[in-house]
């Protein structure tokens, strides 16, 4: 691919593919100037007259009945203003729904505060209003509540222990949902008569999907509009205000949510957070504007969380190695509440339906559970499920490939789906990716470069380094038909966009996702300036705005391009249509003799006979007595996009080279190597950005990050001194290639890039490590890896070394 | 994460500052840098009613290096002394800095702060016991004392500075051309699972002597006099002595049993961290 070099002179302007075309180039990201000149506004960086600053009372028990609540003390703290119980907002609980039958699935609700009964620590009781955020603080130690405090349950095996505490007392087994969606008749028969069964059981580290921007929110009665007006970072505006007016008992037209620029969001913002709710509540209360931005402990502690799943999984394979059938047991531990709209379904039901990933599994069972515990609860996290069954797959091959004494690559390449369409035996139906070629060049890749190479030589030199692989896909781009087999109430798919162009030619282009990093801006306006060429400054994206932006179902789950990009560009078609019979009629030729060109519509057989877009809305605004009769004045179209059947599979490989030092037990990362797929990329580097990202986040599963708790359910991991998120030096540069498979239904063949680095760097980490432990015959699973166990394992190994 | 309500004072000289504090009493503390302090307060840890800011005390921030001796303003900045020229004899003290915290903290945090704090793995703290170094406090009513670093330390983030004494300035009185400082985290910059320090007497490829400090290990930082007396015996610098050395100062210690890391490994850590830092202290 080659690129339109710079102007001269400083112009930011083209950089334009050669052939003209934005979609595609790696361009500027329109939003990086304010970003790095300080010029961006985030939730913390709106000032309201008289705004009061909120921080919540939170129950310091994990599990227990709450005997009393009392503020007094709190209103006596200089500078509070107000302090709420649940009692005092009467705000309606939150209700995740799930279409399940009641042996799959218990409904539970989540109060916006604590009432009765507290579940996690860290649960909100009570809010509390003052004049600047340290009082807010200094009121919060002043209230005394007390608990009648009952044994926490603090992992999956006390949730299910006969005679546990029930977290919920409609779910006294703890089992919030028991699904078995696949079970191939025969499967016993197919495992009993294989000639390699492998088995995996792991366990995978509780994680914060930790934006750098925590969660926040502003919200205040709007008297002019008698609107509540909530500015908040989420991924999903429209869902924050369907729970909002519906907690409040307010119609949604009384609510605005509006959506400043965001420092990440990762899945943790799209769900609705309860302290939303109550600031929104509590503003109502006092009529002034609250604002409440969680600070880095309440985020790591009582936030939402995700991740954490124990995998008892089997595989038969043939003695060639190709896969006879899959047999899997996952438990999620989803702590204390549901999250709406995505459910306590999200993990088990994410990995029941995508665990057999880029392999042909001819036989499947596989049973999803997710189990309330007392820690706080979960929300999806970039991946949802994919970066734990992908390892978990992965580990299966590479378990099988020493088994049969074959080479884990090879095992691979005769298991992988080479031809699409390809329906699996979960009942989805894949189309093309590049599953094969990927890993095909991604070996190419690490060979070209030596690792092998220097593999060797190291272990001449008592040195311990692995190559490990990972291969995966993506689904991404769900339609409402693939959100409709997961059964939640609320069912998302669909985009609606808008678009209107100015007296200036310029366009204003709406979008019901919502870009908390992705650059939307730039992105969408690419497709746009392409759809009607024009330069990228002349068309602005609009999100993040419930009264601006018509229903729609915000970023996650890599939907924005392939949903919203599609609904954005079908917009600027139907403009171009209608710009098109305007021009027409304007030079007084038939439609079919007319094109856009130039920010304008141009006559085919007389190129010199032209209107510019600003002549076409001089009239469509200015002289509408020009336009023929039966069209309306102005210049707007609108369109929606809903996926295409089982959504489109993004997909990767990535290889991985570690050393292990035998001194410490360090892994260190020697190098990275990446090779996606997602369609058509919109702009590379966005691409790019997005996989380096998400690689970081995987490493950071598979060898930093974990949640913890003490015997009590106290979280010991609530700041960055525990919670050992990886910095810049941990996370090693990563060599990106792409390949090229286009989507069929998007309108420019792009997939979702949004998850995929983080589903393959736990798996590809792991094996590298397992390789690299080969000589130890020490096989680690569970994640995230610490020093002491590698030191443990090469301990080992040097005992027994001859 | 903001601190409860507190009494801001700003001094104007290290005889004022320690003169109030005096007068406060233990409700007060000294800022300084702040990377620690502020950090405890925010979580509200440490819940000082008082603090005395010292920052404007430039009379505090100096590093004198010379051939036979290095002193250090408790002012000074580790990034300070880490861009500081401190010649051979104290390089090892300017090569250290690096393991503390990130850029950010070195460009805030202070050497005297640093000691004052007394964590169990503060290089600071490390390198003083090492190199015996003098600790120089002023109290209220114009005290002066120097207190040995080897005598400073009593445990967890506990000194023997009485309440109203000020560190102003760390002496190092023998230069230590052949010392070095290593450690172990599981992130760059975090507070270390074990950290070791050798400081040898060498001469023509012959060890005569030496001295051995070991980080995270205990409540405080700690000199291992069994690790010494191998390097007493002395012998050729090389790997058997190290590993002799090394395997003397493991068996001395019990470390703590924690989330992080279990009490044998790191003896193992201690071990394998004491061979390199004899490596790097004999290539120095």
């Amino acid at each position: 691919m080659t690129f339109g070099a710079a102007t001269e002179g400083g112009e930011r302007e083209p950089d334009l593919r050669v052939d003209g075309s934005w979609v595609g180039a790696p361009v500027t990201r329109k939003e990086d100037p304010r970003l790095l000149t300080g010029g961006a506004q985030f939730v913390d960086d709106i000032h309201l007259p008289r705004m009061l600053h909120a921080a919540f009372v939170r129950s310091t028990v994990a599990s227990g009945r709450i005997t009393s609540v009392d503020l007094s003390r709190v209103l006596e703290v200089p500078g509070v203003v107000a302090a709420f119980t649940a009692e005092d907002l009467h705000l309606g609980d939150i209700t995740p729904r799930l279409d399940r039958p009641a042996e799959e699935h218990t409904e539970t609700s989540m109060p916006i505060l604590a009432r009765e009964r507290v579940r996690f620590v860290g649960e909100p009781v009570a809010v509390v209003l003052a004049d600047d955020p340290y009082a807010a603080e200094d009121g919060i130690e002043a209230a005394e509540v007390t608990y009648d405090v009952t044994p926490p349950v603090l992992s999956e095996v006390q949730a299910l222990a006969a005679g546990a505490n029930a977290v919920h007392d409609e779910a006294p087994g703890n089992v919030l949902l028991d699904v078995s969606m696949f079970a191939t008749d025969g499967i016993d028969d197919v495992f009993a008569e294989a000639p390699c069964v492998v088995h995996v059981r792991a366990s995978t580290g509780r994680q914060n999907a930790l934006p750098l921007e925590t969660r926040g929110v502003v919200a205040g009665w709007d008297p002019r509009a008698q609107q509540l007006l909530v500015q908040t970072c989420t991924q999903v505006p429209h869902q924050v205000r369907t729970a909002l007016a519906g907690s409040l008992g307010m119609a949604e037209s009384a609510v605005r949510v509006l959506v400043p620029d965001m420092g990440g969001g990762f899945g943790i913002k799209c769900v609705v957070g309860r302290e939303e709710i109550a600031v929104a509540a509590a503003a109502t209360r006092v009529r002034r504007p609250v604002k409440w931005i969680e600070d880095r402990k309440d985020s790591l502690s009582a936030s939402f969380l995700a991740r954490e799943q124990r995998y008892d999984a089997r595989a038969a394979f043939d003695e060639t190695g190709r896969i006879l059938g899959l047999d899997v047991d996952v438990l999620c531990d989803m702590g204390a509440y549901s999250c709406y709209p995505f459910t306590v379904g999200i993990e088990p039901l994410m990995a029941s339906s995508e665990m057999p990933g880029v392999y042909r599994v001819p036989a499947y069972r596989v049973r999803g559970r997710a189990i309330a515990t007392n820690k706080a609860p979960t929300a999806p996290y970039r991946g949802v499920s994919r970066p734990q069954h992908v390892m978990v797959m992965e580990r299966l091959v590479e378990r099988a490939a020493r088994e049969l004494g074959l080479d884990p690559l090879e095992v691979r390449r005769r298991n992988l789906i080479t031809v699409f369409p390809y329906t699996g035996v979960n009942n989805v139906t894949y189309d093309p990716g590049s599953y094969l070629e990927s890993l095909n060049l991604c070996e190419r890749v690490i060979t070209d470069e030596g690792w092998y190479e220097t593999k060797r030589t190291a272990a001449e030199q008592g040195r311990f380094l692995g190559i490990g692989y990972a291969c995966f896909n993506e689904r991404t781009g769900y339609g409402s038909d693939a959100f409709a087999k997961r059964k939640m109430q609320a069912v998302p798919g669909f985009d609606i966009s808008e678009i209107r162009m100015d007296t200036a030619g310029s366009v204003v282009v709406t979008t019901g996702t919502m870009s908390h990093g992705q650059s939307h801006e730039t992105t969408m306006a690419q497709i746009v300036a392409d759809k009607l060429g024009l330069p990228l400054d002349k068309v602005r994206i609009q999100q993040g705005d419930t009264d601006r932006v018509t229903y729609g179902w915000g970023s996650f789950a890599s939907r924005s391009i392939t949903i919203g990009g599609t609904a954005v560009a079908l917009a600027a078609g139907n403009l171009g249509g209608k710009l098109v019979e305007l021009g027409a009629h304007l030079l007084e030729t038939q439609r079919d003799n007319v094109e856009l060109a130039d920010e304008g519509v141009r006559q085919r057989d007389d190129p010199s006979r032209a209107l510019s877009y600003q002549d076409i809305a001089d009239v469509a605004y200015l002289k509408s007595h020009l336009l023929p009769k039966d069209t309306e004045p102005g210049l707007q179209a609108s369109a929606s996009f809903d996926g295409v059947g089982d959504g489109t599979f993004s997909n990767a490989s990535h290889g991985v080279v570690v050393e292990l030092h035998r001194d410490t037990g360090r892994v260190e990362i020697l190098r990275y190597v990446c090779v996606e797929d997602c369609g058509v990329a919109i702009n590379p580097q966005v691409v790019d950005g997005q996989a380096r990202g998400g690689i970081a986040q995987g490493i950071a599963g598979a060898l930093f990050e974990k949640v913890t708790y003490d015997d009590n359910g106290e979280p010991s991991a609530a700041s960055f001194l525990d919670y050992k998120v990886p910095t810049a030096c941990e996370i090693p540069d990563v060599s990106m290639h792409h390949l090229e498979t286009p989507c069929l239904f998007t309108d420019n063949g792009a997939k979702g890039a949004g998850e995929g680095g983080t589903i393959g760097a736990p798996a590809a980490v792991l094996n590298a490590v397992n390789d690299a432990l080969r000589p130890t015959g020490v096989e680690l699973n569970d994640t995230p890896i610490t020093p002491q166990q590698v030191f443990d394992a090469l301990t080992g190994a040097l005992e027994v070394a001859p | 994460m903001k601190p409860p309500p507190f009494t801001y004072h700003r001094a104007r000289d290290v005889q004022g500052a320690a003169d109030l504090v005096a007068e406060l009493g233990e409700d007060a503390k000294f800022l300084a840098g702040g990377q620690s302090l502020i950090p405890m307060m925010n979580f509200r840890l440490a819940r000082p009613e008082h603090l005395i800011d010292i920052g404007r005390l430039r009379e505090l921030s100096f590093v004198d290096a010379r051939a036979d001796s290095l002193r250090v303003g408790s002012l000074s900045t580790h990034r300070a002394v880490e861009t500081a020229d401190l010649g051979a004899g104290f390089a090892v003290v300017r090569d250290t800095m690096r393991w503390i915290g990130h850029l950010p903290i070195r460009a805030r945090g202070t050497v005297g702060g640093s000691l004052a704090h007394a964590d169990a793995t503060a290089e600071w703290c490390l390198l003083a016991v090492l190199l015996d170094a003098d600790i120089v406090v002023a109290g209220s009513g114009g005290r002066r004392r120097t207190i040995a670093a080897r005598e400073a330390f009593l445990g967890f983030y506990t000194t023997v500075l009485e309440e109203d004494e000020l560190i102003v300035e760390v002496l190092f009185g023998r230069p230590a051309p052949h010392a070095a400082v290593t450690e172990f985290a599981e992130r760059k910059g975090d507070f270390a699972l074990v950290s070791a320090a050798v400081d040898l007497d060498l001469g023509a490829g012959t060890v005569s002597g030496g001295r051995v400090a070991l980080g995270g290990v205990g409540p405080a930082v700690t000199r291992v006099p069994e690790a010494e007396q191998v390097l007493q015996a002395g012998g050729r610098a090389g790997r058997e002595l190290f590993e002799e050395c090394a395997h003397a100062a493991a068996a001395a210690v019990e470390p703590p049993e924690d989330g992080d890391a279990g009490t044998e490994y790191r003896k193992a850590l201690v071990r394998n961290l004491v061979i390199h830092a004899c490596e790097e202290a004999v290539a120095r």
